[in-house]
């Protein structure tokens, strides 16, 4: 997930570390014995909470691939900390020809 | 080592492999289908943990819906097919470093905290549609409630986002009609309304 360009890999990444969670609580459920059985509800729950985050992300997404024509996260330098003044003058437009 | 044991390891393989293929490989669809199939893999771990309602629910949200909404992702960004080589940054070992490190932090403490545990799973009751509905609508009513909620906000958030419109994308003002679609901008010189569909993104107004 750290070393993935475009933004739909480290969405992904996202998901498998949601799913890591999600072993984990529904292992514990099963080791535990939960008669209230808490790990799988919470399994549930995660697995709600990583369907709205996908599709709040993609629609991030969507829109930053509309306004620049890419998704390349590393070209992504709109809220960089610039020395330059002349830099944060020049429009975002030179950067995607860049 | 039981046969239940031996699906369990399987299913584990086939998971971590895949899933150290989805952040790999340099093709994109790859990544999204080896997504497909470490999902279904932990959806079969979960079957084989008496999680059966977890797991359905795994398989219908996503690989039914949440790897297809990535795949309309790659798609509507125009997602090359071919291999890439540049889809991973240049100094990805330190990437890799702090993941196997995570990794191996995170297993030592599962291992040093359950070392003999052996769940029994002959005796374990099975997380059926019954038992899990009876769970989370008698316990966990108020968190699905307000889980609910959040969903709701969800989604009208990723509606308010997708209709947002960029600085430099046309307004109301610069849309025209043209062969019963919205377009913009050029179209309104072009009779044709194939120019118009050549011409540019449709925007909705």
């Amino acid at each position: 997930m750290l070393a993935r360009r475009n933004a739909v890999l480290v969405l992904m990444g996202v998901e498998l570390m949601l799913n890591a969670v999600n072993i984990n609580l529904v292992a514990f459920d099963a080791a535990f014995r939960d008669v209230l059985h808490g790990g799988q509800t919470l399994a549930l729950f995660t697995i709600v909470i990583a369907a709205a985050e996908i599709g709040l992300a993609l629609a991030i997404v969507l829109l930053v691939f509309r306004t620049h024509g890419h998704i390349d996260l590393d070209r992504l330098r709109d809220l960089a900390d610039r020395d330059l003044p002349a830099d944060a003058t020049a429009s975002p437009d030179a950067e995607d020809a860049r | 080592m039981t046969a239940v044991e031996a699906v369990f390891l399987l299913l584990a393989a086939i998971a971590v492999v895949s899933a150290v293929l989805v952040v790999s490989t340099p093709h994109l669809v790859h990544a999204a289908l080896w997504l497909v199939v470490t999902l279904g893999a932990v959806a079969g771990v979960f079957l084989v943990l008496a999680a059966e309602f977890v797991a359905w629910v795994q398989v219908l949200i996503y690989v039914g819906a949440v790897v297809v909404l990535l795949l309309f992702a790659l798609m509507l960004t125009r997602a090359p097919t071919g291999p890439q080589p540049d889809l991973t940054v240049r100094r990805w070992a330190p990437a890799a470093f702090v993941g196997l490190l995570v990794a191996v932090l995170l297993g030592a403490t599962v291992v040093a905290g359950f070392q003999d545990v052996r769940i029994d799973l002959d005796q374990a009751v099975v997380g059926s549609a019954e038992v899990t509905g009876e769970t989370v609508f008698r316990r966990w009513v108020l968190p699905f409630e307000v889980l609910s909620v959040l969903l709701l906000a969800a989604l009208v958030g990723a509606i308010v986002l997708s209709r947002m419109r960029g600085a430099d994308e046309p307004g109301e003002a610069d849309c025209c009609r043209c062969g019963g679609r919205c377009c913009w901008p050029a179209c309104c010189s072009g009779s044709a309304s194939t120019a118009c569909w050549r011409a540019a993104t449709p925007c909705w107004c």
